[in-house]
Order: structure tokens, then C-alpha cells, then sequence
């Protein structure tokens, strides 16, 4: 399913999303930390040239979306006709042959490393060892200044339409130490390009700024490398969802510090950043024990206590900033405890200037601190040992290759689809994945522990139960297609509501739908249908009598009413448990308990036995048991008895403690109901036609998409912190936010002067 | 060209693969399951009240004449080197006992269950396989063949082991014995008269059983079982076809004969009666007990009280239930919609 989502195609880079494991899709909803790289995972890696400075005067964009205003190819017939740059003034200062301009994009054209393509005239490609540098010469290409070809000695530049060749005397590439890049060429002086990285924060977009000096400085560059689509509404969503994400990149501390911001993972109402910075053991202690000082300083009244109990009741939001140097000496062994209690308390957590054996050594830390679920994401070759460490790796397959995918468990292309693959198609499949465990133990006891409790009345003698034939199906045709349906189509809630409450991906992280507890709950509850699918036709058969006189309590007809019961009550339990009753789960139901009596029918046939008489013991007893009232009386007892009390115990439980995911439920239902004479008010004809017990909300949701939550993430954020507060206070308040908020997500067009998240606001003071 | 690619790489758009198959999704909501219980209780409730009285118009007459007591007749056949030995059983109605009456024998303590015990039979013997009378197969052993290798026919443990007492009901009338008649037909199962069990195609049926013997236990072989009606030897004697179905529970009885002719087909009179036994079949070396019932049934089957009662306890608990919920409802329920 995970690969057939069209919600998770990227019609940009023609992927799907790819499952490359099938054992892993239960742990996706189960997430506690994600491990992300930065390029090329949270931003898109597509570097585009922004603005530039030239000799003191700034040329801005002018944030036109859409169109490109600059028709390059009139002036210019080798530009690249992708190219989007806004203001006109540049253009002009160019053509009217500014030498400043004229120097500055001489030099881009000239000092970089980038390999051109020319297939036939005018249509160039470039091919770039960085994206950046490829950002620049197609900035400079655009300008007039285009760079054609070079040799081993040579470099070719068409400048306004003349081709002039400069002769490179050498190379100095760019590093991380001299920080800039160097061409010396004849036809002019040494060019120094210095690349001092300063980061410049617009908006949503992460920006490289190149300095460019010439002896003196020409200009400045700003190269922006675009956040991929929807990231920080996803980081919202997931740690909505309280996912922690650690952001572990091979960046500069500022670099990594300006994404968190834009992502959203920082954000300037935070209580305090730490920053670990320090490059000796001794200094980097210190500043740990800083922050953890300042962490628990509030709560100081409670230290006797031990740390576990006041580190989740950490008020504020903190986060930590580390580099490289630092996380070295905070990953040494007596440090790490340490390390870990603190970035676990704090909200954000990046990690910079990390090499890819640190990023898996933090990994590692984590798996072995909180015993969590991970993710690590990642794209590029960097981020394998991450992902290979993790126990859930997500690759990106985008622009830097598929080293990363290949050793992924997952890949998509764009880090947004995260959040659908946790969210939906992990939860889900947690959901999936623990009903159908908890209900393949319920039947394999209900169908074993009978054998039990029918020793004590064999002489131990391990005579089964059941008729041979039915020992061999029960686990194959009579009881496996519909949990198996269950297991494939079961969704609580659709999959728009659980993007939109991520709180709902909580009880996986706690891992509350299967463990220790609800594995007894099941096995108790299979034991005791055991004991009432085995004693109550012991109580009843052993001396009832046909209306001929003849016994009922032969060992045949006792195996015949067992077996029937049994079908029966686990066929009416899987009918309660599955909560999405597809067209296919109505089949798989029907059709095992209609295959059961059709199979019952022919082995117990005289046909059957005729040919085989030594294989066909039970020639006849079908026939004769399935006619007498008293078995039937039985069975319908049994099951009645067997379902009763599981009945009773989910509406109680429903009433007394919903689950967040069955309030949601609800309120579907009570918006569906709501929804309905709304529709017809509107002529929605659409929804009238849709039969009644048909989700009429489909249509409408699936247009919504991202686009209402994207719009309304204020909204969204509110409402559910809200709903995950009230939710376990008292049940009539958070009720009314409930009814509050669907009132204002039901009749959005008959106030259309209110915002919602004005809406939601009252939610919050109630 | 570039759309081509595209839409070769789209995932298809179906309902299946969005998972967006139209689906009904029920809730366990108060509207359904409180009158739900309501009406599952009352219904119960009125079958058990139904169940209860037929089983209460069900008269059971049951002896046991295993003869432990010194004082019961039977303890005189109690030991087991005593072959051949009749006890009586005397007993009085004070008012009729509506028929048909049935008459049942029952065994306590007595695994039929056990399952190498159930499988000690041939099949194909049974159906009337000549084949098998020579060799039957293994799962018969040890009652395969005799100390002298001659194969047993039926063999087996489980027709070794065929109850063998005999029965015979007496009223007293102004002191003279008069016998109520049984009629032993048709008390096995339909199926197995008719299909299961086979005699071979042999006549007269003595020869197929030429080169056998007779399990040990039996005193007359099985062709001989009925001497006063043919039809009715072999393996499609009734008792034994009733003695071959084994009981599912240790505590168990099989029909022996019915009281459906001359002066008794409306039952039996008030007055007194002996039943007189021809004791041969051992149950005390494991502790078991031997007894006889006489019952008459209703629409229902025999007598049965826990039916009726469980009926009645499971609806009563549902009415409850449903007003439990009913009250947890009321105060916790999700807010109505306005």
C-alpha cells in the first residue's frame, strides 16, 4: 500500500514511494526519534541563484511566483530557458555594460569547477561537482557571461556574444580551510572567489551567500537551496505527534541553527537554545552540566526525586545545539548518560559538522539509552551508516544518488511524505499489525484450549476434540481469510484524520495496543471462550437426547457442536474487532462461516465415505447434529456467552475511557450525520446519492489534502494539543472541544467571517 | 513523452491500492447495543422460561444396580468370577410415567473417550470388507488376532468391550410377573445402520465369518447376537451399532430399548415393577458404576434443567448489563448532537 499511494508520488521526480522491506511496516508506527540529514532531505538541494549584491548596490527578487517577467532569450540566445530572476534593474546595469557588473559575472563564468555539454548549438548543459556552483555559472550563462567549454588549459566564455578564451594558469579549489576558490588566468589578475558562508533567513528558504572579491570585492552572491515542500508543517505534525527529531548534518553550526529555524524546529519563543560548542572534554562537560543546571533549575524543589521523574515534567521548550568537536567528547563513554538526559528533555536537537560514523554512533546512543524506535532519513551516501543503524532507514532518492535508498528500508522523494508514512501508513499498520495478533491468539487458544480442559474427560489420552478434517482448516480456510482482511483493510480512523491529530500516534510509541497486558488480555479471553465452548456443551449434551431418545453426548455429535460454536464465536469476534467493513471483509466473513458448513456437509456426506470409509469417520453426524434444537440452543448460548461480556466491556470502556482514536471516530460519525442535510441544503446531489452507511466524507476530505492543513496549521496545532490535554481530564470537557471544533470544521461556509483558528483559541480557554 | 513516463510510474489510482474502498465502519454506539441487550436478554429470558418448563413435565426414573451396597440384590453378581448371575431391581410408580419411555443403560468412570481405546476398530471390517476379516488392521491390536493367530471379527477394544448385561422389565400385577415388552428398533443411528455399518454380502452371514473368532469378551459371536431376529446380527446389530458410537464424556448412557408397545405405548402405570439383569458386565475392577434410567422426552430432548436455568441466568445478566450501561450512559455519554 505503501508503494501504490499516490499521496506519496512526486510528480516532479516521477517516483513513487518504494517499501523495500515488508517486516518493518508495525515498527513505522511506533517512531520515537527521527535521526534526519540536512541537504538534500529537508531541502530540496536545488541551489538557485537569489540575489547579489554588486559593488554596494543590492539587487533584490521581487517575490513573483509564477511567471518570469525577464525574457533572457531576446538579448541573449545561449540562456537557460528554466531560469527565473526578477529584477529588471540587473539586467539593465548589464546591458548597458556597468563594469562592476561586467567584472562580477565575468568572474562567475570563470572560477569554478563546472564541466559543460554541449550537444548542439545553444544547448548547453552543465554538469557541477556542487549545486551551488552550477547556480552561479547558470546566473552568470543568463547574464551574457556564458561559460561554453574548457580544456585542461583553457576556459571559453561567450561574453555578450563574444567568445573570448582565457588560459588557466592554476586552480585553487575551494576547501573548507581557505574557504574560497581561486582561478588565475591570463586576461586579467587573480581571482579570488571567497566563499565565506553566511546565512541569510527569508522566509522559508535557507540561503548561501558567496562573497566574491576581486582584490577588492565585486559583489556578493546570495544562492537560496529551497526547503523541500511542506517541511516544517511536517516537523510540526511530528512532534505534534511526539516524534523527537534530531537533525544530524555535515553543515556549519549556523547553516544547521538557520534550517532549524525555518523548519520550524526552533522557533524564537523558546525558553533557551544550548549551544555545546566547546573542543576539549573538559569544556564540553561544563556546558553540558550549564544546561542541565538551567533545565532543571525550575524544578529544583523536586531533585530528591529521582531524574526520571522530573525529566518528563520538564516545563518550557529547550533545544540543543551540538557540533561535531563537541558530540565527539559528549559520545565518550562517561559522558553519554549525561548527553542523552539532556538533549532527551530538549525539544529540538541538531547536530552539526558530524561525520557519518558519528551521525550512526548517535544513533546507536539513543537505541541503547531509551530502547526507542528510530528512524534515521537521509539522502546521500553520508547518511548510509545512519540508516543502516537505525532501525527503520528512510531514503530520499533525490539528487545525490541512491546509496542512500539502497540501503534504506523505505525511500521516497521528498521529506514530506514522512509524515504519511508515519501518520497514516504506519499507524495503520501498527493497528493492523496488533489486531491481527491479538485475534490469531484469541482463536488459536479458544481452538486448543478446549483439547485442554476435554482431557480431563479422555483419560488424557490427547483425543482430540475436533474431527480430523476440521484440525486441518480451522487455521487455513475457516479462520484465516477474514483476519487476514482485517489485518490488510482495518483502519480506525480515515487517514486524514490522522494527519490531523497526530496525538493519535501516541499509543504506538507507548506500544499500547500490544504488549504484556493486552497479550493476557487476549489469551485470557481465548481461555475463556475455551471453557464456555467446551463446559457448556458438556453441561447441556452429556444428558440431553434427541427427540428420537438417542443420546446427544457421542463423542461425534459433542465434536460437531464444539466445532460449530467455535466457528461461530470467533466469526462473531472478528466481526466486532474489524472496525472498516470492506466489500472484501464481508466475503472473507460470510464466506468462512458458509465454507465451514459447505466443507462440514460433504466430509460428513455418505458419498465421501463410501470411497473412502476408513478416512471418513464422521459420515453422517453433521447431518444429524446440525437438526436437533438442542444443539442449536447450544451454540446460540455459547456464542452469546462467549460475546456478551466482550460486548459489554468495549461500550463501557468506550463510555468511561475512550481512546482519542474512538472520540475521533465519533465525531466522523456525528459530522457525517451533520453533514448529510448540510449537503442537501446545498444541492450536493453527490452526497445525497451516497447510501447512508457509506463514509459520505470521502470525497470532500480527499480534496482537502495537505492544502487546508498547511493553510490552518495554527489551527490544526492548537486544537490538537488541546483535544490531547482535555483528553485525559474529565470526559464532558474535552467533549465540548470536540463538539466545538466540529461545528467549526462542519459549517465552514455559513461563517465565512470566521477564522478557524479564532475558533480554536476558545477551545483552549475552555 | 515525459508524461508517458509519468503515468507508467504513477501508482494506480483505484480504490484498492488509496485504501479508499467504500467501507461501512460500525460503532459500538448506545443506540445499538443497549436495545441490543434488552432484546437479547428478554429473548433468552423467554426461551429459558420454555426451556425450564418442558424440562420440568420430563419424568427420569434412574437405578444404579452396580451392588456395591450389601443391601441391593446386585451385590451378590458384584464379583466378577461370577458368570451368569441375574439380580433383580424392584421399584414402584406411584403415578404414571408418560411414554414413549425410554429405556437407558449408563456407565460412570468409563472412558469410551480415550482415544487409543476409539481408534481400536476397522473401518473397513465394519463396512463389510471381506478382505479385513482376514487381516485386520494394526490399531485393532491387541485384540487383532487370538493366541492362535486367527484374526477377531469385529475387532477392536471397543467392540471387545460391548455391553453385555440384559434386561427384563416386569410389572407386578396382584403378585404375577407381567412383562413389558421393548422394542429395540431403530435405536441406533440412521447413518450408521444404513451406510456406516455393513454387513458382507454373504449368505447365510455365519460364513463369512468362517476362519474367525469371536472377540474374547463375547460370549456369542456376532453373527448370532439376535437369535430372534436375523436381520439384526452382525454389525448392524442395533446394540452393537449403539455400543460402537462412543460417548464423548466418561459419565455417559445409551439407549437400550423403547416402551412404545401393547398396554405400555402411553407410558408406564402406576404400580410396582422389577427389572431383572443378567449381570455380566465387570465395571468395578476400575471403579465404575452401572445404572439404568427410564425418561421420556419432550421437544426439547431429555430432561434438562441447566438448558432452561443458563438461558435464564444469561438473559437476566443482559438485562442488567443493559441497564448498567444504560446508567453509564447516562452519565457519561458523548453529547447528542444539536
Amino acid at each position: 500500500f505503501i508503494n501504490w499511494d499516490r499521496k506519496m508520488f512526486c510528480p516532479q521526480c516521477n517516483t513513487a514511494a518504494e517499501a523495500r522491506t515488508t517486516t518493518l511496516n508495525e515498527e513505522l508506527g511506533q517512531v520515537e526519534y527521527i535521526f534526519s540529514d540536512k541537504t538534500g532531505t529537508l531541502t530540496q538541494n536545488i541551489m538557485s541563484f537569489s540575489k547579489c549584491s554588486i559593488n554596494g548596490h543590492a539587487y533584490d527578487i521581487l517575490v513573483v511566483l509564477g511567471n518570469c517577467e525577464l525574457d533572457f532569450s531576446s538579448f541573449n540566445p545561449l540562456a537557460d530557458p528554466d531560469f527565473c530572476y526578477y529584477d529588471n534593474g540587473l539586467l539593465k546595469s548589464v546591458k548597458l555594460g556597468d563594469l562592476h557588473s561586467h567584472e562580477f559575472f565575468r568572474l562567475l563564468s570563470l572560477c569554478h569547477t563546472v564541466m559543460s555539454e554541449e550537444k548542439k548549438e545553444g544547448e548547453l548543459m552543465y554538469k557541477a561537482q556542487s549545486p551551488d556552483e552550477g547556480a552561479l555559472v547558470t546566473a552568470a550563462r543568463n547574464f551574457g557571461f556564458v561559460f561554453r567549454s574548457r580544456t585542461p588549459g583553457t576556459v571559453t566564455v561567450t561574453e555578450l556574444g563574444r567568445p573570448v578564451t582565457y588560459t588557466l594558469l592554476a586552480i585553487l579549489d575551494f576547501n573548507n580551510i581557505r574557504k574560497r576558490m581561486s582561478v588565475i588566468g591570463i586576461h586579467m589578475h587573480a581571482y579570488a572567489l571567497t566563499q565565506a558562508r553566511t546565512h541569510l533567513d527569508i522566509q522559508q528558504t535557507h540561503t548561501h551567500a558567496h562573497q566574491t572579491h576581486l582584490d577588492v570585492l565585486l559583489g556578493a552572491t546570495a544562492i537560496e537551496d529551497k526547503l523541500q515542500e511542506g517541511v516544517p508543517e511536517t516537523i510540526a505534525i511530528l512532534s505534534l505527534a511526539n516524534i523527537k527529531i534530531w537533525v544530524l548534518t555535515g553543515d556549519k553550526q549556523e547553516t544547521a541553527v538557520n534550517i532549524g529555524y525555518s523548519c520550524k524546529m526552533l522557533t524564537g519563543d523558546m525558553t533557551e537554545v544550548f549551544i555545546i560548542s566547546g573542543n576539549t572534554v573538559l569544556s564540553v562537560r561544563e556546558e553540558l552540566r550549564y544546561s542541565n543546571y538551567l533545565l532543571f533549575l525550575p524544578l529544583s524543589i523536586y531533585l530528591s526525586l529521582p531524574p526520571s521523574i522530573y525529566q518528563d515534567s520538564i516545563s518550557g521548550e529547550f533545544a540543543l545545539v551540538i557540533n561535531g568537536h563537541s558530540l565527539a567528547h559528549a559520545l565518550e563513554a562517561d559522558m553519554e548518560g549525561e548527553f542523552v538526559s539532556t538533549a532527551c528533555v530538549c525539544r529540538a536537537v541538531i547536530c552539526c559538522r558530524v561525520t557519518p560514523l558519528q551521525k550512526a554512533l548517535v544513533v546507536e546512543l539513543i537505541k541503547k539509552h531509551k530502547k526507542a524506535v528510530t528512524l534515521a532519513i537521509g539522502d546521500g551516501a553520508n547518511d548510509v551508516s545512519m540508516i543502516k543503524t537505525a532501525h527503520i532507514g528512510v531514503g530520499i532518492s533525490g539528487q545525490e544518488g541512491i546509496q542512500a535508498v539502497l540501503a534504506s528500508d523505505y525511500s521516497f522523494s521528498q521529506f514530506r511524505f514522512l509524515q504519511r508514512l508515519l501518520l497514516v501508513h504506519g499507524r495503520w499498520s501498527y493497528l493492523r499489525m496488533c489486531r491481527f495478533l491479538c485475534y490469531f491468539f484469541y482463536k488459536n487458544f479458544a481452538f486448543t484450549m478446549v483439547h485442554f480442559w476435554f482431557g480431563f474427560f479422555c483419560g488424557f489420552s490427547a483425543q482430540t476434540v475436533y474431527d480430523q478434517y476440521f484440525i486441518t482448516l480451522y487455521n487455513i480456510v475457516y479462520t484465516s481469510l477474514p483476519v487476514l482482511a482485517m489485518g490488510i483493510f482495518d483502519q480506525d480512523v480515515p487517514e486524514q484524520r490522522s494527519l490531523e491529530y497526530p496525538k493519535l500516534y501516541e499509543p504506538g510509541q507507548l506500544n499500547l495496543l500490544f504488549n504484556k497486558r493486552e497479550f493476557f488480555i487476549c489469551i485470557t479471553q481465548g481461555i475463556y471462550t475455551s471453557v464456555v465452548l467446551f463446559f457448556l456443551p458438556y453441561a447441556i449434551l452429556s444428558h440431553g437426547t434427541q427427540g428420537t431418545g438417542e443420546p446427544l453426548a457421542d463423542y461425534q455429535t459433542f465434536a460437531v457442536t464444539t466445532a460449530t460454536a467455535l466457528v461461530i464465536v470467533v466469526s462473531v469476534q472478528i466481526a466486532l474487532d474489524t472496525g472498516y467493513w470492506t466489500a472484501i471483509n464481508h466475503f472473507f466473513v460470510w464466506g468462512s462461516v458458509g465454507s465451514f458448513f459447505t466443507i462440514m456437509l460433504a466430509m460428513h456426506s455418505q458419498i465421501l465415505f463410501s470411497i473412502f470409509p476408513n478416512q471418513f469417520h464422521f459420515v453422517g453426524s453433521a447431518q444429524s447434529t446440525l437438526v436437533q434444537p438442542l444443539v442449536w440452543l447450544t451454540i446460540v448460548l455459547a456464542t452469546v456467552i462467549c460475546i456478551v461480556p466482550v460486548l459489554a466491556f468495549r461500550f463501557l470502556k468506550l463510555d468511561l475511557k475512550p481512546q482519542l482514536s474512538d472520540t475521533v471516530r465519533y465525531t466522523q460519525l456525528v459530522r457525517q450525520k451533520t453533514r448529510k442535510p448540510v449537503g442537501r441544503c446545498m444541492g450536493g446531489g453527490r452526497l445525497g446519492a451516497r447510501g447512508g452507511s457509506r463514509r459520505s466524507g470521502y470525497a470532500f476530505a480527499h480534496q482537502e489534502g495537505f492544502g487546508e492543513l498547511i493553510t490552518s496549521g495554527k489551527n490544526m496545532r492548537l486544537s490538537s494539543l488541546a483535544l490531547a490535554n482535555f483528553a485525559s481530564r474529565h470526559s464532558s470537557s474535552w467533549i465540548d472541544t470536540l463538539r466545538k471544533k466540529k461545528h467549526s470544521n462542519t459549517h465552514p461556509p455559513q461563517r465565512p467571517g470566521e477564522k478557524p483558528h479564532s475558533n480554536s483559541t476558545t477551545v483552549v480557554q475552555t | 513523452m515525459k508524461e508517458e513516463l509519468e503515468t507508467a510510474n504513477r501508482p494506480d489510482n483505484t480504490a484498492f491500492t488509496q485504501q479508499r474502498l467504500p467501507a461501512w465502519q460500525p460503532m459500538l454506539s448506545a443506540g445499538i447495543v443497549i436495545p441490543g441487550f434488552v432484546l437479547i436478554g428478554l429473548a433468552f429470558i423467554g426461551i429459558g422460561v420454555a426451556l425450564f418448563i418442558a424440562s420440568q413435565n420430563i419424568t427420569v426414573l434412574e437405578k444404579d444396580y452396580t451392588g456395591v451396597e450389601i443391601t441391593s440384590d446386585c451385590y451378590k453378581c458384584s464379583n466378577p468370577s461370577d458368570k451368569n448371575c441375574t439380580c433383580k431391581l424392584d421399584f414402584s410408580l406411584s403415578n404414571l410415567f408418560e411414554g414413549p419411555v425410554f429405556f437407558y443403560y449408563g456407565l460412570s468412570n468409563y472412558f469410551q473417550s480415550q482415544r487409543s481405546y476409539g481408534v481400536s476398530k476397522d473401518d473397513y471390517q465394519l463396512s463389510g470388507d471381506l478382505d479385513y476379516f482376514k487381516t485386520p488392521i494394526s490399531a485393532c491390536s491387541p485384540y487383532q488376532y487370538d493366541a492362535n493367530q486367527n484374526p477377531i471379527v469385529p475387532c477392536g477394544s471397543l467392540a471387545n468391550s460391548m455391553f453385555n448385561d440384559t434386561f427384563k422389565l416386569y410389572q407386578i400385577v396382584n403378585g404375577t410377573k407381567k412383562l413389558v415388552p421393548f422394542d429395540g428398533k431403530g435405536i441406533a443411528w440412521w447413518t450408521d445402520y444404513n451406510i456406516k455399518y455393513r454387513n458382507p454380502s454373504v449368505t447365510p452371514l455365519k460364513n463369512a465369518f468362517n476362519g474367525t473368532v469371536k472377540p474374547p469378551f463375547w460370549s456369542k459371536p456376532a453373527y448370532e447376537l439376535d437369535t430372534s431376529d436375523p436381520s439384526n446380527n452382525g454389525f448392524v446389530n442395533q446394540d452393537f451399532l449403539v455400543w460402537m458410537r462412543r460417548a464423548a464424556l466418561p459419565d455417559f448412557r445409551k439407549l437400550y430399548r423403547r416402551i412404545t408397545e401393547g398396554d405400555y405405548a402411553s407410558g408406564l402405570p402406576a404400580g410396582n415393577y422389577s427389572l431383572e439383569i443378567g449381570y455380566n458386565y465387570p465395571v468395578l475392577s476400575f471403579g465404575g458404576r452401572k445404572k439404568v434410567v427410564f425418561s421420556n422426552v419432550s421437544w426439547m430432548g431429555g430432561k434438562n434443567q441447566f438448558l432452561g436455568i443458563a438461558y435464564l441466568v444469561v438473559g437476566s445478566l443482559c438485562v442488567v448489563m443493559s441497564t448498567v450501561m444504560l446508567i453509564v450512559y447516562a452519565k457519561f455519554k458523548f453529547p447528542e448532537d444539536d
